[in-house]
């Protein structure tokens, strides 16, 4: 397959970038060694797709603020929880007392419920398509059963239209896209079709395996070769043209569009979820209704421009120096998903 | 985050599928596929759900289009 992708790269000549767009690409890529093999002039740039790593500052406030109540067990995903936040994280809120619990589903928070009436359980729940149609699935199974003292905080966010902001913004020299293989599992290929429509860039529906990456990378230099730009799915096994209709279906029931704030990136109009008017009284930022003062980034941090794929990790001046995996300074060096942690991890 | 794995259902229990994932069995909730499907069949498994059944012929299609590839540059 290598040998493959160097023909190909050949016959274009001239330096190509492709980004990964989703955290478990980057991992994945960094995991099997794959830039190593690439031939030179052949970049992967990673991109904004890291959940931990684009929830703002002002969420992870927002989220401590409730776990600290005395009436509030928070839960949410592990990677979640180190996340520096203006003051602290999750986990050092958890040192100083509060209930925070890690969880693999949000199904479990219903058991959680079930077993502390007296409490409101909260779910902090961050991701993108792939995971929503989880936690709108919860919140079902939660009216059905019942359960009325279970909440959701959403740091939900949509991947297409930060690709159009980032398209709009032109700051990143990108060529063609290796499109995220699990929320395209929920959505399918339409909503990027206005990648190759208006912006002429190749897009391969990608999986995760080190030959569906590179069977990937060889399908976005075939359609550069043949001088078109589409949407097509190299990772067949689950990605269909639609996607999941259930899944979008109940994303569209118990979810609705919204403005969207991205950590280093900045505000991207309808790019984030929060739960619908019908489900008000589960948004627990609506039902708390709690405010927090604004902090501004880290100084020094750049994730912003490595999340666009405009700078790589050693580029920023604090990578590996103030900021390693046991001391963050930035998001993108917590999740294990995020770009600075798997630099840091495979440094040669 | 959006990590997901493929398992090999074992049980089913209405919308409650029993996976085995390397050994390791677990309960999953089905709520999120409308196709059907049988003991045997495999599912991609994200937060506790199954999120899509996985087809294996349509991966050897993918495989095709490789080959067709390799063959147009010769
Ligand atoms: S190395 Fe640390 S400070 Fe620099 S961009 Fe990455 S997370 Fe931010």
């Amino acid at each position: 397959m290598i040998d493959l992708i160097k023909d190909l790269f050949g016959k274009i000549g001239s330096p190509v970038n492709l980004m990964e767009v989703c955290g478990t690409h980057t991992t994945a890529i960094f995991k099997h060694g794959i830039k190593a093999l690439l031939p030179e002039g052949l970049k992967l740039l990673s991109g904004p797709g890291c959940p931990v790593c684009v929830t703002p500052i002002k969420d992870i406030d927002k989220v401590i603020a409730i776990s600290m109540r005395n009436d509030v067990i928070l839960a949410t995903f592990g990677d979640m929880i180190r996340v520096p936040g203006g003051e602290k994280s999750l986990s050092k809120a958890k040192a100083e007392g509060a209930d925070i619990r890690i969880i693999y589903s949000p199904l479990d928070c219903l058991d959680i419920g079930k077993e502390n009436k007296d409490k409101k359980v909260v779910f902090f729940s961050a991701g993108f398509e792939t995971t929503a149609p989880s936690v709108a699935a919860t919140i079902f199974e939660a009216d059905r059963l019942g359960v009325d003292n279970f909440y959701v905080y959403s740091a939900h966010k949509l991947v297409p239209p930060a690709l159009e902001a980032l398209l709009q913004s032109g700051n990143a020299m990108i060529d063609g896209f290796m499109l995220p293989g699990h929320v395209c599992t929920i959505i399918g290929n339409r909503p990027y079709e206005f990648i190759p429509a208006k912006y002429s860039k190749p897009c391969v529906i990608t999986g995760f395996g080190a030959e569906d990456i590179l069977a990937g990378i060889a399908m976005l230099l075939k359609q550069a070769i043949d001088g078109r730009a589409a949407v097509e799915i190299q990772y067949r096994s689950v990605v269909r043209v639609d996607g999941n209709q259930r899944a979008k279906d109940f994303i569209n029931e118990y979810f609705g569009v919204c403005s969207s704030y991205w950590r280093g990136i900045g505000l991207i109009d309808n790019s984030g979820l929060r739960l619908s008017e019908k489900r008000r009284h589960r948004d627990a930022e609506r039902v708390f209704d709690i405010d927090v003062i604004d902090y501004p980034e880290p100084s020094g941090c750049q994730c912003g421009l490595v999340l666009q794929g405009i700078k790589i990790p050693p580029e920023c001046p604090l990578f590996g120096k103030s900021c390693t995996p046991e001391r963050p300074v930035g998001a993108c060096m917590v999740s294990s998903e995020g770009s600075c942690a798997a630099y840091y991890k495979y440094r040669q | 985050m959006c990590f997901a794995v493929p398992a090999r259902v074992v049980k089913i229990n209405n919308l409650i599928a029993t996976i085995d994932a390397h050994g390791a069995r677990k309960d999953i909730s089905l709520l999120l596929l409308s196709e059907e499907v049988k003991m045997g069949d495999y599912v991609l498994v994200h937060a506790g759900f199954a999120i899509q059944k996985v087809d294996e012929d349509a991966a050897k299609d993918a495989l095709n289009l490789l080959r067709e590839i390799a063959e147009a540059i010769e």
